[in-house]
């Protein structure tokens, strides 16, 4: 870490009359395996480093990275982001963050005794699991793989303006997706595990859940067309809310790409529906001191019973909008400049556990898993419509299994059509955490 | 041209030498393994981004690195490092040999013989060559062009990207070759707003080529086609609910094949039985009319190169002739273990990924039809000018595909637009459904295709056809 705060330093250095540099640089030691057959099928472990560099001059930005903190090339980066910044036009809100006094919560998301655990205890992880899961139920085929994977990251970050952050973060999980079935009905099932530490993770529970997952799908089939009320798994339901976060990204708002924009104190959603977004809940994985430009984690209230709060800031959106940054700037790792987004969203959980929200559901369907979010929701139009699998549900509780058919509605339509949040919070590695969640009036498309 | 290439073969050839590369494979068998690789990857990246009106962002990236493998037995060690010298290779070839299980030990000496394979994309306009003020200049006309498609556009971004991706692979096979791929990309994304709301189009265009992109494409073009497509959603209707028939038009429906048997036909879920089309060589899974290839070879396309990224030069296999199943793709691993050639479907992310079975170019040759014909003899259902991504379960055979601009079909005509969505249907059923197929063909958009969280680029490539059942994911009865 310390040569990671030096390095920031020495290119923020380098600094000329009246131009800004931000320089950030991490470093992250991976190790990655997977066990297949009761063997390892490949075992990756390695260190990735790298810097990003912005430079702001007569309201222009450039950026460059380069994934090495040899001195010659960084002079190189150096001098692509200043070059780059050239070629940009200027735009009066261009510029970087300046330390606004809000204080850094002490958040603790660095478990340093990740890096003494043997390799080979980490292997043992990944067998035990795949074992775990082949015991699971006679139905399960086979295990397409069961992983472990983890990750020790610390970056720094400087600015000429004032700037100085630094984090360190650990994070570790066990995964696993198998097969269940015959080769002509097979269905399939993943589980996995969170923690900071190997000692978090959840063995039995990945297993479980990968093994539930596969064979309570057995025998599904396509169900018909119709117009019902659908329940998402917590694992769907952290998916939907990224999609949610996104549509509240500031710098959209401001070019005329979000749906939500004008909307701020008007009622977006049902009443039930209260988001958060949280970095300083160190619970979620998103959790950290500082956003992407050094400035203090804090809680943004986006929603609430339903009435739009605000939206999510950089400083360049924040100071463009007049509301200011409140610190969700993001970024993708030392290859990319921040934007703003969310980090740790968090849905604020409603009273019912998932079997009470099944009984007042009624009848329904139960979405186990989606794909093709990418492909089939449009956060502009407010277009939503995903492929999907789940169960059927009947008089509150859970039938047939149903596959092969989309669930289809608008962004807008599904956060007025909640009818029921769950109590059962989990926390993902993901920028949102997920629990069940019941949304009226959504499309299914079958046969 | 001759004199480029070579120059380029030069350099990444100098990153390390043959010496040097056997020392390092040396290294990596020291305590044992069936096999040891080195890929060594360079590569540059410049970006440019018009958004707002406005250039916003110009950003260089630079990559630089080494991975080693070590395979025993079924097992692959994998270690990488941004240190690429003689140490620093030494102490990846030392973790990956760790990695690897302990494997008997002991000295093997390793004669490389370098070998060039040709490359399918001759690029003279090398993108590093070009000054940045051009590569904006092309920005400002995209912005110009859509924004002067109509009023309703209200928002554009345009962006411009190239890559130069130099790699070396050496392994104890004997292998020692090196490849320089080069590839550009423009794409535009514009927004339409309306009384129903807002819409946007989408377009772009990319090669495995430099600068000689913008000979053949312009710009301007791209930015009116992303703008009149989102101008024209902003009539559309709610896309149809059910199941029902669908064309696809050409040079927009790879994706689909991409998705329903693409993937499943990757030697890596063959071997897991976790692919619907295993232990089905030989049998027939399509029309008589489908011919599916992948092809690494295709002149300039995006997912061409002259060798994969575990150094075997690119291929074009036919995975389904005349509807008749006759082969997987294939990796190192696979096909080392099934005694059969390499088909150069072994493709990485960047130096820090194991290499994995990968599509390159996959695409369905023109059929006989007369594609106005085949809209004419669909009463009813949906025509789709335009795909988005896609994604499938290869065990199940299930899989999604977006439709970002399609089209209602009555009484045989193409109406009006409706929304975006996505469609889902069945791998194998999907194949057996296709019911009509173009004497047209095109390549589609240019693709990124992610798999266990790596992304590489990829082309498709289809007729215009049509599927006689898909389930479209709309909101309409």
């Amino acid at each position: 870490m310390a040569e990671l705060t030096d390095i920031v330093e020495r290119i923020v250095g380098w600094a000329g009359d009246d131009e800004q540099v931000e320089a950030y640089a991490s470093w992250g030691r991976d190790t990655d395996i997977e066990v297949y057959e009761r063997d390892i099928e490949s075992l990756s472990s390695a260190e990735t480093q790298g810097v990003g560099i912005r430079v702001v001059k007569d309201g222009r930005q450039g950026f460059a990275y380069a994934a090495s903190f040899d001195t010659d090339v960084l002079e190189e980066t150096f001098a692509e982001a200043r070059d780059n910044a050239t070629f940009t036009e200027p735009d009066e809100w261009n510029g970087l963050t300046e330390p606004d006094g809000v204080a850094e919560a002490t958040i603790e998301v660095w478990d340093g005794r990740l890096a003494d655990v043997a390799t080979a205890d980490k292997v043992d992880l990944a067998l035990r699991l795949e074992r775990l899961v082949a015991e699971g139920d006679a139905r399960i085929r086979a295990i397409e793989s069961a992983a472990y994977g983890d990750a020790i990251v610390e970056r720094a970050l400087a600015t000429t303006t004032g700037i100085r952050s630094a984090l360190r973060r650990t994070v570790c999980s066990i995964a696993a997706y198998a097969l269940a079935g015959e080769p002509d009905d097979t269905q399939t099932g993943f589980g996995f595990s969170v923690g900071r530490h190997v000692d978090d993770l959840d063995l039995d529970r990945a297993a479980a859940d990968t093994v539930d997952r596969a064979t309570r799908m057995l025998g599904a089939t396509k169900p018909e067309s119709l117009r019902t009320t659908v329940v998402l798994d917590p694992f769907v339901t952290s998916q939907f809310l990224s999609i949610i976060g996104s549509t509240l990204n500031g710098e959209s708002v401001l070019k005329g790409r979000s749906l939500f924009a004008d909307r701020l104190g008007e009622s977006v959603a049902a009443v039930g529906v209260t988001l958060v977004d949280d970095p300083t809940d160190v619970r979620t994985y998103g959790a950290s001191p500082t956003d992407g430009e050094g400035l203090a984690s804090r809680r943004n209230a986006l929603i609430d019973a339903g009435v739009l709060q605000q939206y999510v800031y950089d400083t360049y959106s924040g100071r463009r909008s007049g509301a200011g940054s409140n610190a969700c700037a993001v970024r993708g790792g030392f290859k990319g400049s921040p934007g703003p987004g969310c980090r740790a969203l968090v849905l604020e959980p409603g009273p019912m556990s998932p079997d009470e929200l099944l009984a007042s559901v009624s009848d329904g369907v139960l979405i186990q898993s989606v794909k093709g979010m990418h492909s089939g929701v449009n956060p502009i139009s407010g277009d939503f419509s995903t492929g999907a699998d789940g169960l059927r549900i009947t008089d509150g509780a859970l039938g047939e299994p149903l596959r092969e058919f989309t669930i289809g509605s608008t962004i807008q339509k599904m956060l007025q059509g909640v009818i029921a949040v769950g109590n059962d919070l989990e926390f993902l590695p993901f920028s949102a955490a997920g629990q069940s969640l019941a949304i009226s009036d959504v499309t299914i498309s079958g046969t | 041209m001759v004199g480029l290439e070579e120059r380029f073969r030069g350099e990444v050839e100098s990153m390390i030498e043959p010496a040097g590369a056997a020392d390092v494979l040396a290294t990596a068998l020291r305590r044992g393994g069936d096999f040891a690789e080195l890929f060594v990857e360079d590569k540059r990246t410049t970006g440019a981004s018009l958004d707002d009106g406005k250039i916003d962002q110009v950003a260089s990236g630079r990559d630089r690195g080494a991975g080693v493998r070590v395979v025993v037995g079924d097992t692959a060690g994998y270690a990488h490092t941004a240190d690429l010298t003689p140490p620093g290779l030494r102490a990846a070839a030392e973790a990956a040999s760790a990695a690897a299980r302990d494997g008997g030990g002991g000295t093997r000496t390793i004669d490389l013989t370098p070998t060039t394979h040709p490359s399918p994309s001759t690029t003279t306009k090398i993108p590093e060559d070009i000054p940045k003020a051009r590569k904006i200049e092309l920005l400002r006309a995209a912005d110009a062009a859509a924004r002067g498609a109509g009023d309703a556009v209200k928002q554009v971004m345009a962006g411009y990207s190239d890559g130069r991706r130099r790699i070396l692979v050496a392994n104890s096979d004997g292998v020692y070759t090196s490849d320089d791929q080069i590839r550009t990309a423009f794409r535009v994304q514009a927004v339409a707003t309306g009384d129903t709301g807002m819409q946007t189009g989408y377009r772009s265009v990319g090669h495995t080529i430099g600068f000689e992109l913008f000979d053949d494409h312009d710009v301007a073009d791209v930015a009116r086609q992303a703008a009149e497509s989102a101008i024209g959603k902003l009539d559309a209707r709610p896309a149809p609910s059910g199941t029902m028939p669908v064309v696809i038009a050409k040079g927009t429906g790879g994706v689909m094949f991409h998705e329903a048997c693409g993937h499943g036909l990757e030697a890596d879920a063959i071997a897991k039985g976790a692919s619907v089309f295993a232990g089905r060589v030989g049998q027939q899974v399509a029309g008589k009319a489908i011919t599916l290839v992948d092809d690494g070879t295709m002149a300039g396309e995006w997912g061409a190169f002259a060798i994969d990224d575990e150094g075997h030069p690119a291929g074009r296999n036919t995975l389904i002739e005349d509807g008749v199943l006759t082969d997987y793709m294939w990796d190192y691993l696979r096909a080392r273990k099934e005694d059969r050639p390499y088909s150069g479907n072994g493709r990485r992310q960047s130096y820090q990924h194991l290499p994995m079975v990968r599509m390159t170019n996959t695409y369905v040759l023109a059929g006989t039809e007369d594609p106005d014909e085949i809209v004419a003899q669909t009463p009813s259902g949906v025509y789709i000018r335009q795909l988005g991504g896609g994604q499938v379960d290869t065990a199940t055979g299930d899989f999604v595909f977006g439709m970002t601009e399609a089209y209602l079909i009555e009484d045989g005509r193409i109406t009006d637009p409706i929304r975006e969505g996505n469609l889902i249907g069945n791998g194998p059923r999907c194949l057996a459904n296709i019911d009509a197929l173009g004497n047209d063909f095109g390549m589609g958009m240019p693709g990124m295709c992610g798999k266990n969280g790596q992304g590489v680029p990829v082309g498709d490539g289809n007729p215009t056809l049509r599927v006689s059942e898909l389930t479209v994911g709309g909101t309409a009865a």
